[in-house]
């Protein structure tokens, strides 16, 4: 068997060492009723057949990627760069695993190191972590950190947080006699409106939660809020997209205790959902009751510097029942994946395809509000989304376009009825003008 | 930009310092801020070719953005630099037990990186990813299987994320019931950290159950901790001391009589395909660990993922979405599910690590994964019966896919278990866990998995029988390990109380007119 390199020679002469005469010997603590089932499974075959089945797999979806796509809402359709992936594919990052051994283990450590690093400069925050599950999972761990900080249980999330990461939010704290409030989204006057956070917070509040840019794409101003934060001694959390970061002004700057982000948009693909990584960044005040693997830097008896896991007094394995969280994996390899995008692009290239971002979605919005029937909604400023409502139900302009191979952008009615005839739309560095001419085409057929 | 975000990086200079094993000097990696030179640049991307529409105003945009600047070959040459730096299963035997650092077949990784899979965005329409979500529900089916359960729900993102998933639908499960005074769960002294950290963040009180003599739950201990306020039990099978409960069938019998339930750490199952189907010996739920038995590297730290599989009266709380057949071939995903515990991620879950499994499931089929365990038992059990005569085995009785050994005698002699991890290293090998299961006084938790060939086998016996003869006549040479590695035991004491967790901060570059400097501007 290719991946079991064992011969029968060489079970013989284990087995005799051992002291069995055969493998079965090994399992007779398992009861002999439940022992040995029989697996309904197909059978093993080869890699080259099993790579015609799976390739098969992967040519009966038509990926978003191959097409001119318009949807965002969370996922989003970026350039990676050949480097990322050529590097994040070395066996040496690949197979190792969590730096228990950090002599042999300074690559992931030192690499893990730079990604807090960059997190930091990035979000413009003091200390960060070595990374999250995700995006949403981040933000769950923020509020019960939030809780854990300020002794309060009632939480207020912006209308505008993405509605799943809502969702996240409410199972994590299920069992935990939180009160969740969030704050209206409405429709006036052809003019999509967010409610203000503020008007909800009050002393018993742990923590307001706002997104930056919005779900809907709107760019915030939060210095009210985080003085509004200040008055009734609430924290603020801000959730980031940290592509948008290359061009507006970051958390730390709004004043943000707490700031997470969902890394994909910085060289991951899309991938139907995951792996990804979610950064998550505090005050330095807060360190202690920061969740997650934390890289800190070294010295040995030479005087050598290397990194190594530290603050592990607020982790599960020291810690069980009083951890900060029972989390225990970075994803390291995602991590990699965003750490070796930003030092690609660097300052210049990140700038760029944020404003690339913003250009392409601005032309897009201008072009759809012109269509006759058509509004755009999401008022200035917005960064790379907006919302629009048009004269056809959003699943029937979104058929349309699929007949002409554009992937139209994410019908609002499944998660916002009252926006039943809205479609977030999306637009990347990966548009181009003649893909969204197309799409203002096939809009205005009638 | 005009000025560099990093000024001092130029004068950066590269440590040279004289080797302590009189190796030649070696340079430290600098870091990617001390390798910045402003002005460079490692990725240029097309200009926006439409009308420029002007930027929004200056109080919502950033003053400054530090980031290191390189060129694509030194970030090349820097990131592959610190790569060969790792130890890694791809260059070595890494035997780190309740890991299963096993070779995973390199097509698994080709095949996730499909375009067709890789390309998909997760709220494209059902029927454009109708390969996407057969993929997942046969996966769904083949893990169901495995476990003997009859419902998996693919979401969670890794081990310790399906425990919260699981323990929530447990909760799930007695709260409809009307039974809220369940506000316990009892946990083996041997169990993993995330087992009671989980019961905490789902708002349980964590119980120790303590371990008998032979190394199982001690059955009389739990049975006076159940009652009315116990929810549920929750134990890795086989357990973290590498061993099959003498008692199972006994024990989880005890737990339902009580009313409660039997949540099972999958970390483990490595040594149970086609050998022992959980549910069939009690368990009510069962988190899997695709990162440890199905194939998926484990990526320096993630990405895993953790799907859960529960027995048929508890799918009503599987988290939303799932994964349903609404006719021969076609496949969609449901939502409305009123019992659901909610969504414990958003988008659905770990995609690209499903498509490894399945590709791994199908390579290996029922016989392959049978003959997985049996030789993953066989190996573990190699060791224990060849290390005997070196190391206190903890508990000498035929054990399950790893051996825990404890360095009592080494101890006695002067080096301690992680002496004996640190000189492993100048032998090689990568060390085993340490130190856990905590029951165990120095522990040496040896994984040595079904992909290792004997002779790997053999010289990691040779190499931990000279470093037990090493501890015995010159214990010194232990506590100065390892002697070539790139750094030396790194002072992480110090590292903690004065924590240095990122590189010094930049100072924040402004441009002259206070205007924030643009990409798409400066070069048109």
């Amino acid at each position: 068997m290719p991946f079991v390199p064992t011969t029968d020679a060489e079970r013989a002469a284990m087995l005799e060492r051992i002291g069995a005469r055969s493998t079965d010997e090994l399992f007779e603590v398992i009861p002999s009723p439940v022992r040995f089932p029989r697996l309904a499974l197909p059978p093993g075959e080869p890699e080259l057949t099993v790579a015609r089945r799976v390739q098969a797999l992967a040519a009966a979806n038509r990926p978003a990627a191959q097409m001119a796509c318009f949807l965002g809402a969370g996922t989003y359709h970026h350039y990676v760069p050949a480097a990322v992936r050529a590097l994040v594919s070395r066996g040496e990052f690949l197979t190792s695993y969590t730096p228990y051994q950090p002599e042999i283990s300074q690559g992931t450590l030192q690499t893990t190191f730079e990604f807090q690093s960059l997190v930091c400069d990035l979000l413009g925050m003091d200390v960060a972590n070595a990374g999250m599950y995700d995006g949403s999972t981040a933000l769950a761990e923020a509020v019960l950190m939030a809780e854990r900080i300020t002794h309060r249980t009632r939480v207020v999330l912006a209308g505008g947080v993405h509605p799943e990461y809502r969702n996240v939010v409410a199972t994590y704290v299920a069992e935990r006699g939180t009160e969740l409030v969030a704050s209206e989204v409405t429709v006036a006057d052809a003019m999509l409106c967010e409610a203000d956070p503020a008007a909800l917070l009050d002393e018993q509040t742990a923590c307001c939660v706002v997104q930056q840019p919005s779900f809907f794409g709107r760019i915030g101003d939060w210095a009210a809020l985080r003085a509004a934060c200040n008055r009734v001694g609430a924290l603020l959390i801000i959730v980031c997209n940290p592509l948008a970061l290359g061009l507006l002004k970051p958390p730390g700057e709004w004043g943000a205790d707490i700031a997470v982000a969902e890394a994909q948009p910085l060289g991951i693909a899309m991938e139907y959902g995951g792996p990804w990584v979610g950064m998550m960044a505090t005050r330095e005040k807060y360190l202690r009751q920061l969740p997650g693997r934390i890289v800190g830097e070294a010295h040995d008896a030479a005087g050598r510097r290397g990194y190594v896991l530290t603050l592990q007094a607020r982790e599960q394995h020291i810690r069980r029942e009083k951890a900060t969280s029972n989390i225990c994996t970075s994803e390291a390899l995602l991590a990699l994946h965003t750490t070796i995008y930003l030092s690609l692009l660097g300052p210049a290239g990140l700038r760029q395809a944020a404003e690339s971002c913003y250009q392409y979605a601005h032309y897009a919005a201008a072009e759809i509000a012109r269509l006759p029937g058509f509004q755009v909604l999401t008022p200035e400023p917005f960064f790379h989304e907006f919302v629009v409502r048009g004269p056809r139900p959003p699943d029937a302009m979104n058929r349309r376009l699929l007949a002409a191979d554009i992937l139209g952008g994410l019908p609002l009615g499944r998660f916002f009825p009252a926006l039943a005839d809205c479609t977030l739309y999306c637009c990347t560095e990966m548009n181009t003008r003649a893909e969204i001419d197309e799409l203002i085409r096939v809009l205005s057929e009638p | 930009m005009t000025e560099s975000p990093n000024g001092r990086a130029a004068q950066h200079t590269v440590t040279i310092r004289p080797e302590p094993s009189g190796g030649p000097p070696r340079p430290s990696e600098p870091l990617l801020s001390e390798l910045s030179v402003a002005g460079r640049c490692g990725q240029r991307l097309p200009m926006p070719d439409v009308p420029v529409t002007p930027l929004p105003s200056g109080s919502l945009l950033r003053p400054a953005l530090p980031l290191p600047e390189l060129s694509e070959p030194e970030v090349v040459r820097h990131f592959t630099r610190l790569s060969q730096l790792n130890y890694a299963v791809d260059t070595g035997f890494y035997p780190l037990g309740s890991c299963t650092m096993k070779h995973n077949p390199k097509i698994d990784d080709e095949m996730a990186g499909l375009p067709g899979f890789a390309g998909l965005h997760p709220y494209q329409p059902a029927e454009m990813v109708q390969g996407a979500l057969r993929l997942m529900w046969e996966l769904e089916r083949a893990l169901a299987e495995i476990t003997g359960f009859s419902a998996v729900t693919l979401q969670p993102a890794a081990g310790a994320h399906g425990e919260l998933a699981g323990m929530l639908m447990i909760r799930a499960h007695h709260l409809a019931r009307g039974e809220t005074a369940r506000r316990r769960v009892l946990v083996p002294d041997s169990a993993h950290g995330t087992n009671p950290a989980t019961a905490a963040m789902c708002g349980y009180e964590a119980v120790t159950v303590p371990s008998d003599a032979r190394g199982n739950v001690d059955l009389a201990a739990l049975e006076r901790l159940l009652g009315p306020d116990v929810a549920a039990l929750m134990i890795t099978v086989p357990s973290t001391l590498g061993l099959f409960d003498e008692r199972m069938l006994d024990m989880t019998a005890a737990v339902h009589a009580a009313g409660a339930l039997v949540y099972g750490d999958g970390a483990n199952l490595n040594a149970l395909l086609g050998i022992a189907r959980p549910a069939d010996l009690g368990l009510d739920v069962l988190h899997i660990n695709l990162h440890k038995t199905f194939a998926q590297p484990h990526g320096g730290g993630g990405p895993g993922a953790g799907p859960v599989a529960v027995r048929a009266d508890l799918e009503p709380y599987l988290p939303v979405p799932v994964v349903r057949r609404v006719g021969e071939g076609v496949y969609d995903l449901a939502y409305d599910r009123p019992q659901s515990i909610g969504q414990v991620r958003a988008f659905g879950g770990h995609f690209g690590v499903l498509v490894r499994a399945y590709t791994y499931i199908r390579l290996l089929g029922a016989d392959g994964l049978r003959r997985v365990s049996e030789a993953a038992v066989l190996h573990a059990n190699y060791l224990r019966a060849a290390l005997r005569e070196w190391y206190d085995v903890a508990y000498d009785r035929p054990c399950m896919h790893e051996v825990l050994l404890s360095g009592r005698r080494q101890k006695a002699a002067g080096a301690r278990t992680l002496d004996v991890a640190k000189r492993l290293i100048d032998y090689g090998f990568h060390p085993p866990t340490i130190y856990f299961p905590l029951v165990v006084d120095e522990a040496l938790m040896i994984e040595p998995t079904e992909t290792e060939a004997k002779p790997t086998l053999d010289a990691f016996v040779a190499a931990m029988a000279a470093i037990a003869r090493e501890a015995a006549s010159t214990p010194d040479v232990l506590h100065a390990a390892p002697h070539d590695t790139p750094v030396g035991r790194l002072d992480e004491a110090t590292a903690a109380r004065h924590p240095v967790l990122r590189w010094p901060q930049t100072p924040a570059p402004r441009a002259e007119s206070g205007e924030p400097p643009s990409a798409t501007r400066a070069s048109r």
